[in-house]
């Protein structure tokens, strides 16, 4: 029986040891110790006729790669990076994890990039190296999702929450007549974006224009094909009633799509939501899908590129109310908390669909 | 290399027979009667194990559909046969790995492989006609399979092993071909897509494909020599050695037939979704293992059959369906599948330990 | 074709077939010792090889920051891989660890909602964790089933319980105090003091398993469960506290990693298991137990850290790190068992065929 006593001990001191490493006293939640550090704002005047230098390096993290989304919104990046003269890479990890997340930026930390422009898999977990990255010099932007504002410079808003959400209530309701039960097939239970419009369009929702519409389920794709398969599936069955869905993420929209296109429910139950033409134009010239909506992706990295350059280069120090030239693009102005809008999104239908490509 | 088998297996019956130290080998062989218990107890039992089975798929939709009529209309049985297709295949390729004491956790990796070959030949040479690709398909996954099965058999190296390694060698070679390609339903031509919505009698056709893999491999299991001597390879390898049977051979087979259908499962993905990038099938694995564990296939081979492996598959895709319709939140599903898991194999070592007893007259024995 | 064709390449439950270079274990315990010595030596030495590869091909790679970030990311895989090396050495296997990780995650920031202080929460997590690595070790040893079958089962129920816990929600407003903590270094250096934290606990389970009979009898019922069990060491407790030192570390891990990342979500870790497993094997521990040691596989899991840090620095894709890390997994047990076959075969006088 003594070694059992001894794994016991061992135990013990495993739970001792963690115990012993953390700080003594009560520490809950609102003791004020707010989480982050941040490395504050930059205290350095902006100077808008600073030159941008050559050979900036510039770094793209996205949320993984192998998704064609970030691999369209990396090429604005290139083509912007290409323009300004500097270095341009794209690296991250196969899967759209945080940790994974982490070890890239401290790699490109550790590279010396001038400017990381990256789309948090969580807004938080990638805090700390984000703002290892920014005290070792490194200019910060994100773009289609944001970390939390202490640990980043500027962020792109592809377009701003409430925007996406209003032009979604307005599609589906248009298309199921103004009234009826309608579901979203949303991206992961995590996803920050995602939840936010979700927020957002329920209220929209609540308006009295829409009071016949009622919002009977959430269900998750997780981003992947098949679950975001699966679930549509699950959804139509569950609700017999369901007149339209909402699938505010691109891959669950395909992959709702090409379940309705084969099921009985085609033309029955009304899909829209945010999707890529490419990916969609089967099921738009087939009937499936009225009407969808998107930012144009590579837009948002050029955007991106120009950002971070304007910004390296102490043209912009994040203040609200600054402009900077952003190429083709134009000018833009900073919004609060750093934040950049890029512009409405762009409604594809049947007529407009074949003018782009991506 | 038949030579060489042959040489092995006759030099290992002799080692085997002048060599190893009684005591631990008869020791050894103790505990192994009871898995293989369950099959010499005639057929009664692993019958019982898969009824058992079926039951509780009969008693899920039961009160699913009680629960919501919806369940069993036209539309959802055919997505819940179409859903199943994919696991069930996997499931009985991994039952025939599992049952010579194998494993194979590359199944996930091989399959998002042959998905994405189909794709690509589509896109590099469209005027090539679906059969020929199909089949460049089925043989990407083969030849995964052979990678297997030689480090497996001829090196000899343990299978858990090798097959994580592979897991990861495949699933790598794959996001270096793809590159951040996305393969769409318009690279592919019409027919290919459609064949899921091909329908022979009634059913649609990737399930007649899936219950035709069950039904060929339950009776090539039962009813050719070779197939047999895959219980006996699993149940007391050195034993299956010393009466002869080429056991490299029996181990290196399942490999290639377990690639095979990998890469038929990656076809009819391929088919069924349309949308093809390099993460197709990641984290399938342990899925697959568990839909032939719950049907009844021992992890430590030399039991089960490939009908249970398929009903245990048919019956995780059906929970994963009827949660929903029960207004099961969907945080629940996976502890759902998980406590299935467990129930399970827990049931099955109640009914192997109640087979041992009933052999040796009650004498039960400390696990 | 020698006489070890009785231990066949095909996978074994813990007590029949041991691992290919069998001939060599009943009659010639030094040269098994021997090869064991060079099993070990030469996963060291590969480390050592990269590492210097590394620092003199790879720019940036040797510099104490760069190493501070080493250490932050292996750091998980390291804890957990303590317990496991053990837990693999008697023959079982846990895959549970990376679900429990989550689900103690998941809890810690459910209890962090609810109020508690965080002095209260973490030993909490801490024995949940052993909590759940003793519901392993009861079906395991009590139930007598197949761990590699339960821990798969435990792996879906733990990671949906996480889900059932936390739900779509992260939390993530820890105070900076102790996230920032999570991560500092040690006074002077760039090492994070999770690398002290992971010394201690190695020379602990070290110690435990070198230098003591519960040591040698954890290789013993690796090597043969029925007869250790005969010869009055209780096998059933033993690998009972095996589970539960596994569960432990793992929320132990769970909990920093909660902090380390500043963000308790179900999710996290998810798939760590394989990456755990994988470090343990290549530090030469044999998966039908009874062959394998600590330092091996500390020098396992910092060789595939080195790697990927080598290569993400030197701008190789992601896919890349995949091949490798599987590449690195197979040879590590093709070559020394092809090796061994070979030794075998060279003295005999039959030509090979």
């Amino acid at each position: 029986m003594r070694k059992h006593i001894r794994y016991g001990v061992t135990a013990a001191a495993l739970a001792g040891v963690m115990l012993a490493a953390s700080a003594c006293g009560g520490t809950t939640r609102g003791d004020g110790d707010g989480s982050g550090s941040g490395s504050g704002g930059s205290e350095a005047e902006a100077d808008p006729n600073a030159e941008i230098p050559e050979g900036l390096k510039i770094s793209f993290l996205p949320k993984q790669l192998n998704n064609p989304y970030f691999t369209v919104a990396d090429s604005g990046g290139k083509e912007a990076v290409e323009e300004l003269g500097g270095e341009f890479k794209e690296v991250g990890p196969s899967e759209a994890n945080a940790s994974s997340q982490v070890s890239y930026i401290n790699t490109l930390s550790q590279q010396g990039s001038d400017v990381i422009v990256t789309a948090a898999n969580d807004p938080n977990a990638v805090c700390g190296a984000l703002n290892q990255a920014r005290q070792a010099g490194s200019v910060v932007v994100t773009f289609d999702s944001d970390a939390s504002p202490d640990c980043r410079d500027l962020f792109i808003s592809q377009a701003s929450a409430k925007g996406i959400a209003t032009a979604q209530v307005e599609m589906v309701a248009e298309q199921i007549g103004g009234e009826g039960e309608i579901a979203f097939l949303s991206a992961t239970p995590n996803a920050t974006n995602q939840n936010a419009w979700l927020k957002l369009m329920e209220e929209e929702l609540k308006k009295d224009e829409y009071s016949g519409i009622e919002v009977v389920d959430t269900v998750y794709g997780n981003d992947d094909d098949q679950k975001s398969f699966n679930e549509m599936q699950g959804l139509l069955q569950t609700h017999p009633d369901l007149a339209g869905v909402v699938s505010p993420t691109t891959v669950g929209l395909a992959a709702a799509a090409r379940y309705l296109g084969s099921s009985d429910y085609k033309g029955e139950v009304a899909l829209t939501g945010l999707g890529t033409p490419n990916q969609m134009r089967e099921y738009v010239k087939n009937g499936t899908v009225e009407e969808f909506a998107l930012w144009k992706p590579s837009d948002l990295g050029y955007l991106a590129a120009y950002a971070g350059a304007s910004h390296s280069a102490g043209r912009i120090t994040g203040e609200e109310g600054q402009t900077f030239e952003a190429g083709r693009l134009g000018e833009y102005e900073i919004g609060a908390d750093g934040e950049i809008v890029l512009g409405p999104p762009t409604v594809f239908n049947e007529d407009n669909i074949d003018d782009f490509d991506f | 290399m038949s030579v060489s088998d042959e040489t092995g297996a006759r030099g290992g019956g002799a080692a085997a027979a002048a060599g190893p130290p009684p005591a631990a080998r008869g020791l050894g062989q103790e505990s192994r009667t009871e898995h293989g218990g369950g099959v010499r107890t005639g057929r009664r039992l692993p019958q019982a194990r898969e009824l058992g089975i079926l039951l509780a798929l009969v008693l899920l939709v039961a009160v699913t559909t009680l629960a919501n009529p919806g369940f069993l209309s036209g539309q959802s049985v055919r997505d819940l046969l179409l859903g199943a297709t994919l696991l069930t295949i996997l499931a009985v390729g991994q039952s025939m790995v599992l049952i010579t004491r194998n494993v194979d956790l590359s199944v996930g990796s091989v399959m998002g492989l042959s998905a994405f070959a189909v794709g690509t030949v589509f896109v590099s040479f469209p005027g090539l006609p679906t059969p020929v690709v199909m089949g460049a398909g089925v043989l990407v996954g083969a030849a995964c399979g052979v990678v297997n099965g030689v480090l497996v058999a001829a090196a000899r190296v343990p299978a858990l092993v090798v097959t994580l390694g592979t897991l990861y060698m495949f699933r790598g070679i794959d996001f270096w071909w793809a590159s951040g390609r996305q393969i769409n339903a318009a690279d592919m031509p019409d027919g290919f897509l459609g064949l899921s919505r091909v329908t022979l009698l009634g059913m649609p056709l990737p399930a007649v494909v899936a219950l035709a893999v069950v039904l060929g491999a339950g009776w090539y299991l039962r009813n050719y020599r070779s197939g047999r001597e895959l219980y006996a390879v699993g149940s007391e390898p050195v034993a299956a050695r010393l009466v002869g049977i080429p056991v490299d051979r029996r181990v290196f087979m399942p490999f290639v037939v377990n690639g095979s259908l990998a890469g038929i499962a990656g076809v009819l993905y391929a088919s069924r979704f349309g949308t093809l990038d390099a993460t197709v099938g990641t984290g399938l694995e342990l899925e697959v293992v568990a839909a032939a564990v719950v049907g009844g296939v021992a992890i430590f081979g030399g039991s089960g059959t490939v009908y249970g492996a398929a009903l245990g598959a048919l019956l995780l895709s059906t929970i994963d369906a009827a949660l929903p319709m029960l207004q099961v939140g969907s945080f629940w599903q996976q502890a759902v599948v998980g406590l299935l898991i467990l129930v399970s194999i827990g049931l099955d070592r109640l009914l192997a330990l109640r087979a041992a007893r009933r052999l040796r007259g009650g004498g039960s024995r400390g696990a | 074709m020698g006489p070890e064709v009785d231990a066949p390449g095909t996978s074994a439950p813990p007590s029949a077939a041991r691992s290919a270079p069998e001939p060599q274990r009943g009659p010639k315990p030094s040269a098994l010792r021997s090869l064991l010595r060079t099993r070990e030596a030469s996963v060291l030495g590969a480390l050592a090889v990269s590492v210097l590869a590394a620092s003199f091909m790879v720019e940036g790679f040797a510099t104490g920051r760069n190493a501070g970030f080493l250490i932050l990311d292996v750091a998980a895989i390291a804890l957990i891989a303590l317990p496991m090396t053990l837990v693999v050495i008697t023959g079982e296997i846990d895959l549970s660890v990376a679900s429990t990780l989550g689900l103690t995650s998941a809890l810690m920031g459910q209890l962090w909602v609810l109020g508690l202080p965080l002095e209260t929460i973490v030993p909490l997590c801490v024995l949940f964790g052993a909590l759940l690595g003793a519901l392993n070790g009861v079906l395991v040893t009590v139930a007598g089933l197949p761990s590699l079958a339960v821990t798969i089962g435990t792996m879906a129920m733990y990671r949906g319980l996480a889900y059932a816990v936390l739900g779509d929600r992260a939390v993530a407003d820890f105070p900076f105090t102790w996230t920032g903590g999570a991560t500092s270094r040690l006074p002077g250096t760039d090492i994070p003091w999770i690398a002290v934290l992971i010394l201690v606990l190695a020379a602990l389970f070290g110690l435990l398993l070198h230098a003591t009979p519960i040591g040698r009898s954890l290789y013993a019922i690796g090597n043969n469960d029925e007869a250790t069990r005969f010869s009055g060491i209780s096998v059933r407790w033993t690998k009972l506290w095996l589970f539960v030192a596994s569960g432990t570390v793992a929320a132990g891990a769970g909990v920093f990693w909660t902090l380390q990342y500043g963000s308790a979500r179900a999710d996290n870790a998810y798939g760590l298991e394989l990456s755990v497993v994988a470090a343990v094997l290549l530090g030469g521990v044999s998966i039908f137990g009874g062959r394998g040691a600590l330092p091996g596989v500390l020098a396992g899991v910092l060789l595939l850290g080195t790697i990927r840090n080598a290569l993400m620095l030197a701008d190789v894709s992601s896919d890349v790190l995949d091949i490798v890390t599987g590449l690195l997994l197979v040879v590590s047990v093709v070559l020394p068992t092809t090796l061994a076959r070979v030794r075998e075969r060279r003295p005999r006088p039959a030509p090979p065929s």
